[in-house]
């Protein structure tokens, strides 16, 4: 009950949110929504034991895919976002064949290799894809009267997608199909001898994370107007990496926390303008050596000191 | 016919010789003890046949199928499931969820389906068939702890839980009570029986404690040098001057 109340007051925070704050805020919200979905979608592959360095290359995928629709071909918003998705999935897929012979820190390295080639095609063709310079003028999103270039009408377009994208990926982490990623994480060999084709769910879990990466570039492409590579290289990475070992994967809610939480340090630090990197690094190293399970394991840590004092409470009475 | 056969199997490490030339006919419904001094390649035998590792030479067909170049999960899929010497199980879920992935191969859940929740009633009877094998082990009461938080002797029961939950026609088990005490290798050995006679499996098993395999088992081979030295009923074993000397060393016989 309590749950399902909080999950109320949060919906109903994030519908009237765009009323309370200045035009700004509804722009960084935007993002922070985009950066929860590919968080999000990053702790799928992170819950079988892969951590993959080329994520937000699937974003850019999704990025230059509906670029190239909407302003070449001149497609509609929700062809656009559907194919968006599916090619980040297929090429997903396409990326992780190879790297299913690989596991930890070859997985982590060759992720990189193949996003980077990925990246630097859209690098070396200036046709379709701008070169260096990237793709300006992607069209805004138009859907029926309403014109998507204002904030506010994006801002709810965004939050739709959000609470679609987090659902679904709430559903497969409850599901039988999450509970078998976790079991490939924990015990490979035992997973695989009792049947479980342990490569054939890295790849689908790999490439359905890419799938929804894919959706949040879609999101992302429309708002910005023009994408370049560098919004998907290693850099970009690199934070994703940062929210999501502050958040912590051990749970679904970890790595929202940590985009939230470390947006929050982002935008309190902008005063430190380019120490703000050495501080991301340092917080970084903090997570690693003293909370290896991000913030997510501290709630827990926190919830059950809680139980046992209220459980002594009880045995002294 | 045989369930399982097993011709002239062969297994190196570069030049190491674990397993040579090893033949080995499993009837259905029987149980078959698997012996052998420490190095013997009885470990090495058993992955070779679920697939952990491809034979060097030879051939392993169950049940008419040859499945000496299968993966592990296409044989685990086909009914030969086989547990491990360690303990290995899902160290973060409760013992019926360890048992419930163990239905992974009852259970065929696509993708569309765990989102949308379509396969419910198939999970309700997963869960309910887990919950009868974590009675069948008698551990009904630790079915919501974390396996980790389990002693020593239930994590072993639960390796053998996680593999019955499969539901194979042949079960492997790698040395099953040891570690164990007398209270709990008595248990294991009743229920090894009971999954043999009331769930109608066939089962092989590695196992250095010999009153165990005595007991236990109908017929018995022994592996020593990764090669067959004998094989029989447990009394013609007890009695096999070569079993002897290979355990005891050629000196005990004459002496």
């Amino acid at each position: 009950m309590m749950r399902y109340l909080a999950a109320l007051a949060v919906l109903v925070g994030f519908a009237i949110m765009p009323e309370v704050i200045g035009e700004y805020y509804v722009e960084i919200m935007i993002l922070f929504m985009i950066n929860l979905i590919l968080a999000s979608s990053f702790r799928l592959i992170t819950t079988c034991g892969d951590w993959s360095l080329s994520h937000v290359v699937f974003m850019g995928v999704g990025a230059y895919a509906t670029a190239l629709l909407a302003k070449f071909l001149g497609w509609p918003f929700w062809g656009t976002v559907l194919l968006g998705g599916m090619a980040s999935a297929v090429i997903g897929l396409a990326v992780v064949f190879p790297l299913l012979r690989t596991k930890g820190f070859g997985f982590f390295i060759g992720s990189f290799a193949l996003g980077e080639f990925v990246r630097l095609i859209w690098v070396k063709f200036h046709f379709p894809f701008g070169g260096p310079r990237g793709m300006i003028g992607i069209p805004s999103i138009e859907l029926s009267d309403i014109d998507f270039y204002e904030a506010i009408p994006y801002y709810y377009l965004v939050l739709l997608f959000t609470i679609a994208c987090l659902a679904i990926l709430y559903r497969i982490d409850l599901s039988r199909t999450g509970k078998v990623l976790k079991a490939i994480y924990a015990d490979e060999d035992l997973s695989r001898c009792i049947g479980i084709n342990v490569a054939r769910y890295r790849a689908m879990a790999f490439s359905v994370s890419a799938f929804f990466a894919g959706i949040a570039g879609v999101l992302l492409a429309h708002r910005l107007g023009a994408i370049d590579p560098k919004n998907f290289d290693v850099n970009t990475m690199v934070y994703l990496v940062i929210w999501v070992v502050v958040g912590g994967v051990g749970s679904f809610w970890g790595p929202l926390i940590g985009v939230a939480v470390m947006m929050l340090v982002g935008e309190a630090a902008r005063p430190l303008a380019e120490w703000r990197p050495l501080l991301f690094g340092g917080i970084l190293i903090v997570f690693l050596t003293l909370l290896p399970g991000g913030l997510d394991s501290l709630m827990s840590k926190v919830r059950e000191m809680l139980d046992k004092r209220t459980a002594d409470g009880t045995e002294k009475i | 016919m045989a369930i399982l056969e097993v011709k002239n199997l062969s297994k190196n490490f570069g030049g190491l010789m674990a397993n040579r030339d090893l033949d080995l006919e499993v009837e259905e419904g029987e149980i078959r003890g698997v012996i052998g001094p420490n190095g013997a390649g009885k470990t090495t035998f058993f992955n070779v046949i679920s697939g952990v590792y491809k034979p060097s030479g030879g051939t392993i067909k169950f049940d008419g199928t040859l499945i000496s170049n299968l993966s592990p999960d296409k044989i685990a899929g086909l009914g030969v499931v086989r547990t491990f010497q360690r303990v290995a199980l899902f160290p973060n879920f409760t013992v019926l969820e360890n048992v419930n992935i163990g239905r992974h191969l009852h259970a065929r859940e696509s993708l569309f389906g765990a989102v949308f929740g379509m396969s419910k009633q198939k999970e309700i009877e997963n869960l309910e068939k887990s919950r009868q094998i974590v009675d069948f082990l008698g551990m009904t009461e630790h079915q919501d702890e974390l396996a980790s938080n389990l002693p020593y002797g239930l994590q072993r029961a639960l390796n053998v839980a996680i593999a019955l939950a499969t539901e194979p026609r042949l079960l492997m088990l790698d040395e099953p009570v040891a570690g164990m005490n007398p209270t709990e290798t008595a248990e294991m050995t009743r229920i090894i029986r009971l999954i043999r006679d009331e769930m109608g499996m066939t089962v092989m098993l590695v196992e250095h404690d010999m009153r165990t395999v005595m007991n236990l088992c109908d017929k018995i081979t022994v592996i020593d040098f990764g090669e067959k030295l004998a094989e029989g009923l447990p009394q013609e074993i007890r009695a096999n001057k070569d079993v002897i000397e290979a355990y005891l060393g050629a000196e005990d016989i004459v002496a």
